[in-house]
């Protein structure tokens, strides 16, 4: 199976080893990764903050880099989510259809197309999830509060199995924690405040880490939780799942 | 209110966020109302069900509108009610004002109306020397202090009772420093009680109009509606034309999700269906467009026409909960009024669609299932398309996309970037930079990915072992 | 053109080509409870009352205990004439506004959510159920349904010039959430649940 690992942007930049742990993961799965060495950005940024009619330049060039794997893989469900709603490219639109119907948040391509349901791995620590917004309500990686429908949790099932791990309750399980993109600058307010109401949450459920399936969420939490000084870390899901020493 | 300098959502939002207690509260207050709406949407097995059969239903309304309309009037007309189109907001008020007129009446009790809102009637009739008491006591409350609704349900949310303990004693002459919600409704109660007695008009909204029958139906908790139509010669009610449903079972599917959406309670108290007037009264319909028969053909817009108006978008917003409803600068808040909003006044409103992260928790909990947040995500398309964004953004956005489009231009920038974090945080670490407020950067690694990679992947070990 | 002639036609130019078929309503309503029992629980929820009574004697019984008699009652059912007035009907319904008690008829009530569904013809004056300072309701327990959807084939093409669902009394919670009994309406309603 030959996986085309995409990793966004600013984690390529300021958090490579999220995209590491990511890629020796895949492989201990026993996949066969390559990182297209082009690949830029998906263009969410722009088209987010309303200018998708400028991403046509960053949509062929993911096209060019991804095109050809049997899966695209990636440890963001934001970055996923706007390729899979608005990768298209007049020119080539049947290869621009073939990358959104293979591209995969990794927690999910885990758990569905490799149907594994757990990972091995040791973290001893209390950990509080996470949930992105683009991954669960854009890509349904986990049961959403407001439906009224059974639970699930693709990210939390792959968890179970890690040792010592004591995954917390929150009292609000799915707010978004603010970040939003540009949201997180040009309504920095509201953006701070939502922050740092998810982090009260997860310190009084006492965690040591905070974790989830997407960075960005993480980089926002990280920068307040730094500022306050906090014991708090934050953690890809990645680097959990690939805990365990080869 | 139309000439008022408008501030933008984010400079609001900031103002306040200024007092973290109130916050805090305003937060806390209405995530407890979209708590009581999930424990009462998940104890009835087909919610969802029900949230797809009333989207069924609605769009079903939105392709047959001009129908419905027709026979709605026709029935009402049978009913002996009168009927009354209204293309905007002012023909709307002058409607009002000319039945007033006619009656001779100077004075009015007025129910929950977000349209009446939409269309700014109080200040109108009372330029007109006419004076209109809101019967809500939430919308009792802001009136008296001069102040819009902050929400369409719980228009004085934003208000703590100490607010309302200090208005009441200015206008209503209550104990001063008696804080009692008790005490202060029953103060209230009092006065509206000769409100109701004394107005030989009373103005109500509409939450559904049966084209079937030719009646409509009003909801409320208080009884205020019912207080005020059913003691009055007039009744006025007034309609977006998107209330109208097909038929009258129609609405156990509506009465269903309404109330259970917006405060978690099973039903309203009252659900009150007005298809006759009393002998010798009269009832008035002013059915109203205002913008909404243009909203109706823009097909990625036109959806929003199906909302009830329960609120439960504005109740789930993180944003909203966390920068109020005044912030919002338009009748409607929320994630609703930003989709809303633009449609009416695309340049004054411009900044809505953007006051969002696009988390989409409202397009869950919407029970007619409008596709909210992805509204939201057109709505800025279009408002960049229509030129209503800032030029140093439009410029930055540009850069973005010629590197964004460009690997190699790419990976200087990108190296470019993390070596001036690196090396000269002033440059970026400053009070310019408002992600720096009150938040850290991002330690900035050794390397990058793509240097790791080039590095130690298997293929490019392979590689190395070959040389 | 005339505001209704200008809007009419830009609907029919406006709205969607596609037309929505109206989705069926037979599916829904099949929710599984104990209908009495849920609409005792779900009444009380509300800040509503009930009695089970055998018969109009125990509604008489009840109300002679539990009212004050010297102010004035107002009902629409003959059988109470002892305890309440029926001469108000055809009154200006500001006069009203000093009635203690309206004791009325619900034509049936619904389980899932307490409301009963009252029309002009049982409410003497439309005012009757709002203007008071309390509210009684008499409701057949055999006529209770589980929820709206059967509530709405009963009501059918029933002709009437005003029908409400009333469930529990009048509230407000619009100081601070915090729920206040009696608004503008009724401050308190007990349902008698007769056999």
């Amino acid at each position: 199976m030959k996986i085309g690992l995409f990793i966004p942007c600013y984690v390529d930049q300021f958090y490579p080893k999220v995209a590491i742990a990511t890629y020796e993961l895949l492989q201990k799965l026993g996949c066969e990764v390559e990182f297209p060495m082009g690949q830029t950005c998906c263009g969410q940024p722009m088209a987010n903050s309303g200018y998708a009619h400028l991403t046509k330049g960053c949509d062929a060039n993911f096209i060019a880099n991804f095109t050809g794997f049997d899966y695209i893989v990636c440890p963001s469900g934001s970055c996923v989510l706007h390729v899979k709603d608005h990768l298209h490219d007049e020119k080539q639109e049947e290869k621009a259809a073939a990358i959104r119907n293979t591209v995969y948040e990794l927690t999910e391509f885990i758990t569905d197309i490799l149907k594994i349901d757990h990972i091995d791995g040791n973290f001893p620590f209390k950990v509080g999830m996470h949930q992105s917004c683009h991954g669960q309500r854009g890509l349904h990686l986990s049961q959403m509060t407001e439906l009224n429908a059974p639970f699930f949790s693709k990210p939390q099932q792959l968890l179970q199995n890690i040792k010592g791990l004591d995954l917390v309750s929150l009292s609000r399980k799915d707010e978004c924690c603010g970040f939003g993109g540009t949201f997180c600058v040009t309504e920095e307010a509201v953006s701070v405040k939502m922050g740092k109401d998810r982090i009260k949450d997860h310190e009084s459920h006492d965690v040591d880490f905070i974790t989830g399936g997407d960075m960005s969420c993480l980089m926002h939490l990280e920068g307040i939780l730094k500022r306050q000084n906090s014991r708090i870390k934050t953690i890809h899901i990645a680097e959990i799942l690939n805990s365990l020493e080869n | 209110m139309s000439s008022e300098k408008i501030i933008p959502h984010s400079e609001a939002a900031a103002k306040f966020n200024k007092d973290v207690e109130r916050v805090n509260w305003h937060d806390e207050t209405l995530w407890f109302v979209r708590e009581k709406r999930d424990r009462s949407a998940h104890q009835i097995p087909d919610w969802e069900l029900i949230r797809e059969t009333a989207s069924k239903i609605k769009n079903n309304v939105l392709s047959n509108i001009h129908d419905y309309l027709v026979q709605f009037e026709e029935n009402a007309l049978k009913n002996g009610v009168i009927v009354h189109w209204a293309a905007d907001g002012k023909e709307h008020n002058e409607i009002v004002h000319s039945i007033l007129e006619k009656h001779k009446v100077t004075q009015m009790v007025k129910s929950k109306s977000m349209l009446t809102e939409e269309c700014h009637l109080n200040d109108y009739l009372a330029e007109k020397g006419i004076e209109v008491i809101d019967s809500d006591l939430g919308e009792y409350i802001v009136q008296l202090r001069k102040e819009p609704p902050s929400h369409i349900v719980l228009p004085a949310i934003h208000l703590k009772k100490e607010d309302v303990s200090e208005t009441f004693h200015e206008h209503l002459g209550t104990e001063k420093g008696n804080f009692n919600p008790q005490y202060l409704t029953e103060s209230a109660r009092h006065s509206l009680r000769n409100t109701f007695l004394t107005r030989k008009a009373a103005l109500t909204g509409v939450n559904f109009a049966i084209a079937e029958t030719g009646e409509f139906v009003v909801c409320t908790n208080e009884g205020n509606a019912d207080m005020g139509a059913h003691l009055a010669d007039v009744h006025i009610a007034s309609m977006g034309f998107e209330k109208l449903i097909p038929q009258r079972k129609h609405l156990g599917v509506f009465l269903r999700l309404l109330a259970r959406s917006a405060t978690g309670q099973p039903i309203t108290t009252f659900s009150s269906h007005f298809k006759k007037p009393r002998d010798g009264k009269e009832i008035h319909i002013v059915i109203v467009d205002n913008g909404r028969s243009t909203q109706l053909g823009r097909p990625e817009f036109r959806n929003s026409l199906k909302c009830i108006r329960c609120g439960a978008c504005m109740n789930t917003c993180p944003v909203y909960r966390r920068s109020g409803g005044h912030s919002y600068h338009n009748a409607v808040a929320g994630p609703i009024g930003s989709i809303l909003a633009p449609n009416l006044d695309m340049s004054k409103n411009a900044d809505l669609p953007f006051a969002s992260t696009l988390c989409g928790s409202c397009t869950n909990v919407c029970p007619v299932k409008i596709d909210i947040h992805d509204q939201l995500y057109k709505w800025r398309q279009v408002l960049v398309k229509e030129g209503h964004t800032p030029t140093a953004k439009t410029a930055a956005m540009k850069t973005m996309a010629t590197v964004l489009a460009n690997p190699t231009v790419f990976n200087i920038a990108g190296k470019s970037g993390r070596f001036v974090m690196k090396n000269i945080p002033s440059l970026v670490n400053n009070k310019m930079n408002k992600w720096y407020d009150q938040r850290e950067m991002p330690a900035v690694p050794e390397e990058s990915f793509r240097e790791w990679y080039k590095k130690n992947s298997r293929a490019s070990k392979a590689k190395d072992n070959e040389q | 053109m005339s505001s209704k002639a200008a809007i009419l036609n830009k609907i029919k130019q406006n709205k969607p080509e596609f037309v929505s078929e109206l989705p069926d309503l037979s599916v829904l309503g099949s929710d599984q409870f104990d209908v009495l029992e849920k609409y005792k629980t779900t009444l009380k929820s509300i800040g509503g009352d009930f009695v089970e009574v055998s018969g109009i004697e125990e509604v008489k019984a009840y109300i002679k205990n539990n009212y004050a008699l010297e102010k004035r009652i107002i009902t629409t059912i003959p059988e109470l004439s002892e305890i309440a007035s029926l001469d108000w009907e055809n009154d200006d319904p500001h006069s009203l506004q000093d009635v203690e008690l309206t004791i009325i008829k619900g034509h049936f009530g619904v389980a899932e959510n307490s409301a009963i569904w009252v029309t002009d013809e049982i409410l003497g004056q439309r005012a009757a159920p709002f203007i008071a300072q309390y509210l009684s309701i008499i409701v057949d327990k055999n006529t209770i349904i589980p929820t709206m959807h059967q509530a709405y084939e009963k009501i059918g093409n029933q002709d009437y010039g005003f029908g409400t669902f009333i469930a529990g009394p009048s509230k407000t919670a619009d100081i601070e959430q915090s729920l206040v009994l009696g608004a503008h309406g009724a401050r308190g309603l007990v349902v008698f649940l007769v056999d």
